[in-house]
């Protein structure tokens, strides 16, 4: 059972009790993704992420941090092109406590003058830390290679982005970014419901709602790029147009990236690496924005033998649009009804879970409901919808000593 | 939660903590078998060797051992370190003894020569992937500098050279000898038919012949010291600093642990408030690492070049505060509460006790419960912590520090 209220504000909140769990956790996303970054200030979400957990209400920046790690929080946070994520799992006493000082985050931060260039250094050394990263930075610049602007932009922004930023830009995109109207607070584990939207309604029903801004979007038509870096391996991303999770096909082009990558029998890993040696690191996965979707691939491997890799990744990509085999479904089948049933052992995977269906879909998805969809799963759906829709038009990034021969307008 | 053990005749042991609440069930087959184990000849043949089990048995080919495990849906993997080699899987209740049977099967592989040959290339593909991220191997060259003439000296992955000149016979030979019954201990976790655990292990495991060698014991004799590697074609600085610390048999390891959290964990502790938080540097943390006859406190540290020496001097000042002042009856409180709550966070899947039990029992031959571990952490004083921090100095260290900067140097 899955329960959810939606605010006059707007704001969502959507709670899974698991009462066989000692703990709790949440997820709180906030309408404050890069999208909404101006051009010239590329990195101000992860900024202004950061500032916000430097104090409120309260709490000092240190009192914040200390208070939370007493109550055994265990905090993440993230910013995508739509939301920026806060996290959090602890023991289930602890939850409302912890619920109450990220309501302060939200609607009461010091986002205090004093510390921001201390935030500034953690958002430039973040910036810095990707350059010696080659597998994150080669699907970095793929997915905004991929994407039209602003959808497939970096959290971790560019160093001029970041420079420029002052504390009124940051208390300016907060005022902007950090509302209700799109806010969604996913909760899981040891709670009820009642007490729940009790306290979540003292803390934010009464939170100010503000209009959301449209999001202007221009193309990025690059098709292949090499990046020249030192080091042993080349690091090659693909991606290819797929269609996003509120489509009603969206389980057959999902099952189609499963039987390419997933578990060890799945073809990537079978073909690349078990058959030629040629990557220790090779997959491929699904992301979905609300309105697109997409596929993913990876492969690192040593310079020599890079672009034997593209070629039979490649291969492996365009073969798909033959179809899937029955077998390699019923496999792909009890890998996934395994990792629904165990996804009930994790409070913080059904607290992100339910959340993100919020953001797609507006409602939870039940672990039932996507059984019943898996289970519902034809290899003949599957092979029609990929020979509607075959894997092709790639887009193609390249990082290492050589560039590699990418087939002209990759299809 | 019941706690049950069984020893089959070749002294393979059996150890499973069953909860019949459990959504799935955990099988890992713990083996003692690491780097330390190793010899330069075959250096890397540990972890060589735990890929080459996925390779196939006299009555699988690898295609067969891949297609199995996916078809009962399992999360599988496998993973090798200084001191054991871990073959596990999470599946679902009713997969119990296919699981459990796949697992015994891998772990008397053909080792065939051409499945060799190929997966060394993989084997060679991992190395090099190593040797192109942060810290660009100096993990290996700091631990090595370390432990000096001690086995924990040595590299999981092995070295291009090392790999390149294996050969089939010598991974035989080592398998041999370190996969012997009384070198294994087959755990469980989560909801699990003990009667059936045995008897599949008795069915697949009973004829495994006993032929091994115990393991090496020796007194580790740290060194200290401080070294710079240049590398230009890294953006960043990084630092890996080892120190001596309580092994897996001291009691202190709770109070070594609490200790590791107060100064350096990486929320709320000393060098986040000092390092992280100010943006001085881009992570910085200190962890404990506890080993059969030696244990270690690992200091992790990344920052711009420019600013490597300021953080070295203002981490090395720290350390020394520590060692005369000790810490606070406040900040262990706040690092109990944390190192408590991670704990039943992580036991709550069965995936996460198998590591505990599996752990303690190879290394112990001992069982803890979830409570026993929490008790043992809430009655951790202060004093005990400020006794670890005196009888383990985290100045008297081996530092290492690799990236663009050729000129670093040491902090007094």
């Amino acid at each position: 059972m899955i329960h959810t209220h939606q605010f006059d504000n707007g704001l969502v909140l959507l709670a899974e009790p698991m009462d066989w769990l000692e703990s709790a956790a949440f997820t709180i996303l906030v309408p404050a993704g890069c999208i909404h970054e101006p051009a010239d200030r590329s990195g101000l979400s992860g900024f202004t992420c950061e500032m916000a957990l430097r104090g409120a209400g309260p709490r000092d920046s240190r009192q914040f941090i200390n208070d939370l790690d007493c109550l055994g929080v265990e905090r993440s946070e993230s910013v995508g092109e739509a939301h920026t994520r806060y996290g959090g799992a602890t023991v289930a006493d602890n939850l409302p406590r912890g619920l109450e000082i990220f309501a302060d985050l939200l609607r009461r931060p010091r986002l205090p003058a004093d510390q921001l260039e201390a935030g500034r250094q953690v958002m430039v050394q973040d910036l810095l830390a990707v350059e010696d990263e080659p597998a994150q930075k080669v699907m970095l610049r793929l997915r905004q290679q991929h994407y039209p602007d602003p959808w497939g932009r970096p959290s971790q922004g560019d160093a001029d982005g970041i420079e420029a930023t002052t504390i009124d830009d940051i208390r300016r995109h907060f005022q902007r970014a950090y509302h209700p109207r799109g806010t969604i607070v996913g909760v899981a584990g040891r709670v009820d419901w009642e007490p729940l939207l009790d306290m979540v309604g003292n803390l934010l029903a009464d939170w100010e709602p503000r209009d959301v801004q449209p999001v202007p979007e221009s193309p990025q038509p690059c098709v292949y790029t090499h990046l020249e870096y030192d080091s042993n391996q080349t690091h090659i991303g693909i991606a290819y147009r797929s269609i996003p999770y509120r489509s009603d096909d969206y389980f057959l082009a999902w099952g189609a990236v499963g039987v390419l990558s997933g578990g060890m029998s799945a073809r990537l890993f079978t073909e690349v690496r078990e058959r030629r040696g040629l990557c220790y690191s090779v997959y491929a996965t699904h992301h979905s924005l609300l309105d697109r979707g997409s596929v993913f691939c990876y492969a690192g491997t040593s310079a020599e033998r890079a672009q034997e890799t593209l070629d039979v990744t490649l291969n492996e990509l365009r073969k798909l649009a033959q179809g899937v085999e029955e077998q390699e479904l019923d496999r792909l089948k009890a890998r996934i009804k395994s990792a629904l049933i165990m996804q009930q052992e994790s409070s913080s995977a059904r607290s992100a879970s339910i959340a993100r269906d919020w953001y797609h879909l507006g409602r939870p998805r039940s672990l039932d409901e996507i059984n019943q969809r898996i289970d519902g799963l034809a290899a003949d759906k599957i092979n029609t919808y990929l020979s509607d829709n075959p894997p092709g038009d790639f887009t193609v990034v390249t990082l290492g000593r050589k560039e590699l021969e990418v087939p002209v307008g990759v299809s | 939660m019941e706690f049950l053990k069984h020893t089959l005749a070749n002294g393979l042991e059996i150890v499973a903590e069953c909860n019949a609440q459990a959504y799935s069930t955990a099988l890992g087959f713990f083996v003692r078998a690491g780097a330390r184990d190793e010899t330069d000849e075959i250096a890397g043949v540990s972890h060589f060797l735990e890929h080459m089990m996925f390779k196939g048995t006299p009555s699988r080919t690898a295609d067969d051992v891949n297609r199995e495990f996916d078809e009962i849906g399992a999360s599988y993997n496998a993973g090798t370190g200084e001191e054991h080699t871990v073959y596990y899987a999470a599946v679902l209740p009713e997969y119990q003894d296919q699981a459990t049977a796949l697992l015994a099967d891998i772990l008397r592989p053909s080792l065939r020569g051409e499945d060799f040959d190929m997966e060394k290339q993989v084997i060679l593909e991992e190395i090099y992937m190593h040797e192109d991220q942060p810290p660009f191997g100096a993990d290996e060259k700091c631990r090595a500098a370390f432990f000096g003439e001690h086995p924990l000296a040595r590299s999981v992955l092995g070295t291009i050279d090392s790999i390149t000149a294996l050969s089939p016979e010598a991974m035989r030979d080592y398998f041999a000898k370190r996969y012997s019954p009384q070198n294994v201990v087959l755990a469980a976790a989560g909801r699990v038919d003990f009667e059936r655990l045995v008897a599949t292990a008795e069915a697949m495991c009973g004829r495994w012949e006993r032929n091994g060698e115990e393991r090496r014991l020796t007194s580790a004799h740290p060194a200290t010291g401080f070294h710079v590697v240049q590398k230009n074609a890294a953006t960043q600085q990084y630092v890996v600093q080892f120190a001596p610390g309580p092994d897996c048999n001291d009691p202190d390891r709770f109070a070594a642990r609490l200790l590791a959290t107060v100064v350096g964990d990486d929320t709320g502790s000393r060098i986040f408030w000092e390092l992280v938080d100010t943006g001085l540097a881009e992570q910085a943390s200190l962890a404990h690492d506890e080993f059969d006859d030696a244990g270690a406190f690992v200091t992790y540290l990344s920052c711009t070049p420019d600013m490597v020496g300021e953080n070295l001097q203002r981490l090395h000042d720290l350390l020394v505060d520590l060692e005369c002042r000790g810490i606070t009856a406040e900040e262990l409180e706040q690092a109990k509460n944390k190192v408590s709550s991670r704990i039943v966070l992580s036991s709550e899947r069965p995936l996460g006790r198998l590591f505990v039990i599996g752990g303690d029992w190879i290394q112990r031959r001992e069982y803890r419960s979830v409570r026993t571990d929490l008790n043992a952490v809430a009655e951790v004083t202060a004093e005990q912590v400020n006794a670890v921090a005196t009888s383990y100095p985290l100045t008297r260290s081996t530092v290492m520090t690799i990236g663009p900067r050729a000129d670093v140097t040491e902090p007094c």
